[in-house]
């Protein structure tokens, strides 16, 4: 919110939301992810910008909804109107609002992992690098592999935990090389994967959302933290 | 072959702990990737040659019966026979009528991911005709009595030590002090046991990476040049083909060719190129005196018009299984049948039907990069979402999934009382974790705290903390 405040939107949230749709979607149940899409339309489709912090609810609105009604005479066309209003925060921040400068300040290093969705659907990847180099202080440490898959994919990571966990394992490794004091990404689910692995690690890398060191808001917990 | 698809979980666990095939992924994770970006970022027009590809097998899928019986004539008119296998029982009684006709005790086989398909190994041998596997990584896992865990690279699961005591328990009439340390011995060994086998055969069957609607002819791609002895020596040539092959002219042929060996191995092109069109001329100094086409369709026309037909554009490079994660933490024998990674989670479904094949579209995490490197551009995450539809609306999924999946949806389509449920839920896991903000276990959550952690969530839900800002 203080980031999209900053770049001088007026923000809404409107409270008839719930979720895109994307778990029934990608289990498969068309019916359910339509009806769910439909009620997000709807909510959303008045703004000039729908704006979502995370790339794959916002690969969900402006990649799959499209191709959810298609064919659809009543939908199709008021669809892609709303899915050509939908950014992810980071881009929407470099790519519409072009903002040229921060108000946070960070003494420490960060490691960014490039989710998925983010990056192969919405082409995430140099937004973020360039708001982490406007924060002042904050030091980008890369990680190896930073564009491959950390093993969540939704309900792939309960209904294939043992792969899951493989694949993770080896995420958390190249987090460990990078050495930096952050891990951060752009999509909760990696995040609390990440997140989750690395305590069960006894890691001590802390992990957060992006935006978090972008709005210079590092006072609330980090993700898996308490108080 | 024998599909174990069904127990592609369990399947999975055993891969896991296999410490020789962990070490042997590591490879793949390394190599195959690094290369074939150096070969796409190395020419300007590569994404433009994908497009191109792409574009000439939709073309070609979408007047496939003309290009077939073109290329038909074709093949007839240089003297070649092609046989129509509908199923993979036809393929094999094609093939072994020939090679009894040839009276064929020994038959050479260049590498074909077809002849996997139709398991040609088990059936000649019940058969007594001996098959030679003649592709240095077929030829080990033949020796292993195994199946390839790989399209292109069918021992990418075997270390170099486990091909030395391989070799030298069948090489048995070898000096046994021999140096076998070194990839390069290996490689000098198995060609000169091969070299006599060669000589010997008297059937070679091939696969084919393409059939050319213009001309009839075969082409193959390989590194070892072992394709062109198996079909230039023996007296009959059997091409072993799946109709997708079917590539309407050379030009066409030559432009797939661009970007098939770079996404594959990242090389240019691969070191043989062989063309062939029919049996040996009058003319020629060599070459087989008979020459047969098998084509087989074993399902594929039925993909055609559905939502999966863009399948049939797959050149069978390797670069999804070479990309995938899932691929690299279990390798390829996991998946159960013939067809690997993510190319194989679409296609084992689609050939042998998704009762036996459903775990694979499941099995992804939807991370696309097996989309961004695939040559022919095949939405390969899209359609394992469309295995996924298939198998929910017909009720094939878990009924504990199904039934978590509607009461979610039930929420989920009333804001008010999904914001409550929000809420709650939030208090209840916060109080859960109590001060050390994650959890390490969590009923219903086994599958998520078995391997992690649970962060659990922090003060207010989104929507309160802004209502208390005074927002909209």
């Amino acid at each position: 919110m203080d980031l999209l405040e900053q770049a001088g939107c007026v923000v809404s949230v409107p409270p008839a939301q719930t979720c895109c749709g994307q778990p029934a979607y990608n289990s498969g149940d068309r019916a359910d992810s339509r009806a769910i899409a439909e009620q997000v339309v709807t909510a959303f489709e008045k703004f000039d910008f729908v704006v979502a912090p995370s790339g794959s609810c916002a690969a969900m609105l402006k990649k799959h909804y499209p191709e959810l009604f298609q064919g659809d005479p009543e939908w199709e066309g008021r669809v892609k109107t709303f899915s050509d209003k939908v950014f992810e925060l980071v881009s929407f921040l470099t790519d519409v609002m072009f903002i040229q400068k921060l108000d946070a300040k960070f003494d420490g290093s960060v490691t960014y992992h490039d989710s998925c969705s983010g990056l192969r659907e919405l082409d995430i990847s140099r937004q973020p690098r360039k708001l982490l180099a406007m924060v002042e202080g904050a030091e980008l440490r890369e990680m190896k592999d930073s564009d491959v898959c950390c093993g969540f994919g939704g309900t792939f990571c309960v209904k294939y935990s043992d792969i899951s966990n493989s694949i993770v394992e080896k995420k958390t490794a190249n987090v460990e090389a990078a050495d930096a004091d952050i891990l951060l990404a752009g999509d909760l689910g990696c995040l609390m994967n990440m997140a989750g692995k690395l305590a069960r690690e006894g890691k001590t890398t802390k992990v957060r959302h992006i935006a978090e060191v972008l709005a210079g808001r590092l006072d609330a917990p980090a993700i898996g933290e308490a108080k | 072959m024998k599909i174990t698809t069904p127990e592609f979980k369990s399947n999975a666990v055993d891969a896991l702990a296999n410490e020789n095939l962990q070490k042997a992924m590591g490879h793949v994770q390394v190599g195959f990737i690094e290369k074939r970006k150096l070969a796409a970022d190395g020419l300007p027009e590569f994404e433009a040659l994908r497009d191109n590809a792409r574009d000439i097998k939709d073309h070609t899928l979408a007047h496939l019966d003309l290009y077939l019986e073109a290329y038909s004539e074709k093949v007839e008119e240089s003297g070649g026979h092609v046989h129509w296998a509908q199923t993979a029982e036809d393929a094999r009684n094609i093939v072994l009528d020939i090679c009894r006709n040839a009276g064929a005790k020994t038959v050479t086989k260049g590498k074909s991911m077809i002849s996997e398909e139709i398991g040609i190994n088990a059936f000649l041998e019940n058969n007594g005709i001996a098959p030679i596997e003649t592709d240095l990584g077929e030829y080990i896992i033949q020796l292993r009595g195994e199946a390839p865990s790989h399209i292109i690279a069918p021992a990418v699961h075997v270390l170099k030590e486990q091909v030395e005591e391989d070799f030298r328990a069948e090489h048995t009439h070898l000096d046994i002090d021999r140096n076998l340390e070194e990839p390069e011995t290996l490689l000098d060994e198995a060609r000169t046991v091969l070299r006599q086998k060669f000589i010997d055969a008297d059937v070679g069957i091939t696969g084919a990476n393409f059939l050319v609607a213009e001309t009839g002819t075969s082409v193959i791609v390989t590194n070892e040049g072992n394709g062109d002895l198996t079909q230039t020596l023996p007296k009959v040539h059997i091409v072993l083909a799946s109709l997708e092959k079917i590539t309407p002219t050379l030009e066409d042929v030559s432009q797939i060719l661009r970007v098939l060996a770079r996404s594959a191995t990242g090389q240019e092109q691969s070191v043989y190129t062989t063309f062939s069109t029919g049996p040996r001329r009058e003319t020629d100094v060599d070459g087989p005196q008979e020459y047969h086409v098998v084509l087989l369709d074993n399902g594929r026309t039925n993909m055609i018009g559905t939502e999966f037909q863009e399948m049939l554009r797959c050149i069978r490079c390797g670069a999804c299984m070479n990309h995938c994660p899932v691929y690299h933490a279990i390798g390829g024998h996991a998946y159960g049948w013939v067809y690997p990674g993510p190319m194989g989670a679409v296609l084992t479904p689609s050939l042998e039907g998704v009762e036996k094949g459903g775990n694979l579209p499941n099995a992804s995490t939807f991370c696309g990069r097996c989309e961004s490197v695939c040559p022919m551009r095949i939405p390969l995450p899209k359609m394992m979402r469309h295995w996924r539809e298939r198998e929910f609306e017909r009720g094939l999924n878990p009924v504990t999934q199904r039934w978590g999946l509607k009461v979610w949806a039930w929420f989920a389509r009333r804001p008010r009382i999904y914001a409550m449920g929000a809420r709650y839920a939030m208090r209840a896991v916060a109080m859960l974790a109590g001060r050390k903000g994650s959890l390490t276990s969590m009923p219903m959550a086994g599958g998520w705290t078995k391997y992690r952690d649970l962060p659990a969530p922090e003060g207010k839900t989104f929507q309160q903390q802004w209502q208390a800002k005074g927002g909209s």
